[in-house]
């Protein structure tokens, strides 16, 4: 990734450099492919409007814009959209829907035969979640066996782009850290583009991540959050 | 085709809006205007202005229309009422159905429909204004859209239209000059690729005459290119 530089009014801004899709990267030297280019005669081209990565190994974008296409592995948080005879329907801000079986949410036994699950989970109810399955197809699964997931109740949950979560959480979680210490808030970020909040001051830590979302390209922006929340 | 008895298109190599013969009209393109879309897209080509919005990826209903293997792309040309001098009727009819079938064909070579199988990509285009080469300058706009609403593309794609006037070869056809050319057409391209995606030619032209307008269509398409570029690198920089 090259920086650009450019001067505006005698202050130096930096700036990352931009491709659009067509946009040639770099030669492809039997590097891997990552997420968002395409190959073309040994070179490398975007797929989507983004941010390029060229490491020694691997070459991706990581685009600016654009809907959630689900990955094994991804945590998110999804909406229960429909009760089904042994699990749920949850909508992932995907085009697909996930399926959560009945196994994969509650440790005990339940027979569905006799027991409402809608106990468990009903339809608008939150959950932080692990997908456990994408197939070729499409076909999610998603899963709650592990010590993390669990159901968020009350709080208040936003929206932003899916690529910009991972400059919501920052570098080991500090930006994140970052607004829950300032906002005194509990805040989930989900891979799919979902963010929870709970807590004392939702309006500025909401404020704060809206930024996050708007400025996530420009440098030094950490220290920008900082100032806001101070 | 021909032109009208006594109407001089042309006169002393300016045209009716003073233009130059190969000189576009003013271009004005604009991204992420409607919020409740995942792109959007507003462009101005003269006083034709056309606003695209795209939707999705999102599920495909009804269900029997889902490909396994790939996404499909649906595509919904419209001319609003108030965009010409007597009032259009509003609905489909069917020039609209043929335009959006032209456009859908134009753009899918560009998209990476493969990536969404079962969902479906939309794009509709409302065309608010019209003074000629709506078509292309609906394209343009979906496809600064696509971009904005983050679907994968193998290139922008980017359109102009060309044509015959009094024998003269002119680029970005008014609403006049479309009614009283010779020959007119409508021409997109991937830019950085050199790929054709559309070429529908009205009325008569020679071999020569022909060779020439694709050519003028080429170097058109490459400064719409640049201001689709940098319309979209302004915004996202700025943001």
């Amino acid at each position: 990734m090259i920086p650009k530089v450019e001067k505006k009014e005698g202050h130096v801004k930096q700036v990352i450099q931009i491709v659009l899709p067509g946009e040639f990267i770099d030669e492809r030297k039997g590097r891997k492919l990552g997420f968002n280019v395409y190959p073309e005669h040994e070179k490398i081209f975007a797929k989507v409007i983004g941010i390029p990565r060229v490491a020694e190994n691997e070459i991706d974008v990581i685009p600016l814009s654009g809907g959630y296409m689900p990955k094994a592995e991804d945590r998110i948080i999804g909406v229960i959209s429909s009760v089904e005879i042994s699990g749920w329907m949850v909508d992932i801000n995907s085009p697909y829907p996930a399926f959560l079986p009945l196994s994969e949410a509650v440790d005990e036994f339940v027979d569905t035969q006799r027991t409402d699950l809608t106990r468990y989970f009903n339809v608008n109810d939150l959950v932080f979640c692990r997908i456990s399955r994408v197939t070729k197809n499409k076909t999610i699964q998603v899963s709650m066996r592990d010590p993390l997931s669990r159901k968020l109740t009350s709080g208040v949950l936003i929206k932003v782009t899916p690529s910009k979560i991972p400059r919501i959480i920052g570098k080991g979680g500090s930006m994140v850290s970052l607004i829950k210490n300032a906002t005194k808030s509990e805040i989930i970020t989900g891979q799919n583009g979902r963010v929870w909040i709970r807590g004392e001051d939702k309006e500025k830590a909401i404020d704060a991540i809206l930024t996050i979302e708007k400025e996530s390209h420009i440098m030094g922006l950490t220290e920008k959050i900082e100032k806001m929340l101070s | 085709m021909s032109a009208k008895k006594g109407l001089k298109l042309i006169v002393d190599g300016k045209r009716v809006d003073g233009r130059k013969l190969e000189d576009l009209r003013p271009v004005e393109m604009r991204v992420d205007l409607v919020a409740s879309a995942n792109g959007s897209s507003q462009v101005r080509f003269g006083n034709t202005v056309a606003v695209a919005a795209v939707h999705g990826p999102r599920e495909l209903y009804p269900r029997f229309l889902q490909e396994q293997e790939t996404g499909i792309l649906r595509c919904k040309y419209n001319m609003a009422p108030f965009s010409v001098d007597d009032r259009k009727s509003p609905g489909p009819d069917r020039r609209s159905t043929e335009l959006s079938k032209v456009m859908r064909l134009a753009l899918e070579p560009a998209l990476t429909l493969e990536d969404y199988s079962k969902a479906t990509v939309d794009v509709f285009v409302e065309i608010i204004q019209a003074d000629g080469s709506t078509r292309v300058t609906g394209l343009n706009a979906a496809s600064l859209a696509l971009v904005s609403a983050g679907i994968g593309m193998r290139d922008l794609v980017t359109a102009c239209s060309v044509g015959k006037i009094d024998g003269h070869l002119v680029v970005d056809l008014n609403g006049i000059e479309d009614n009283n050319s010779e020959s007119d057409f409508a021409f997109a391209m991937m830019p950085t690729k050199k790929k054709i995606t559309l070429m529908q030619m009205d009325g008569e032209l020679t071999k020569e005459e022909f060779m020439k307008l694709l050519k003028f269509a080429k170097e058109t398409c490459e400064k719409i290119y640049q201001i689709q570029v940098k319309t979209l690198k302004e915004k996202y920089r700025s943001e």
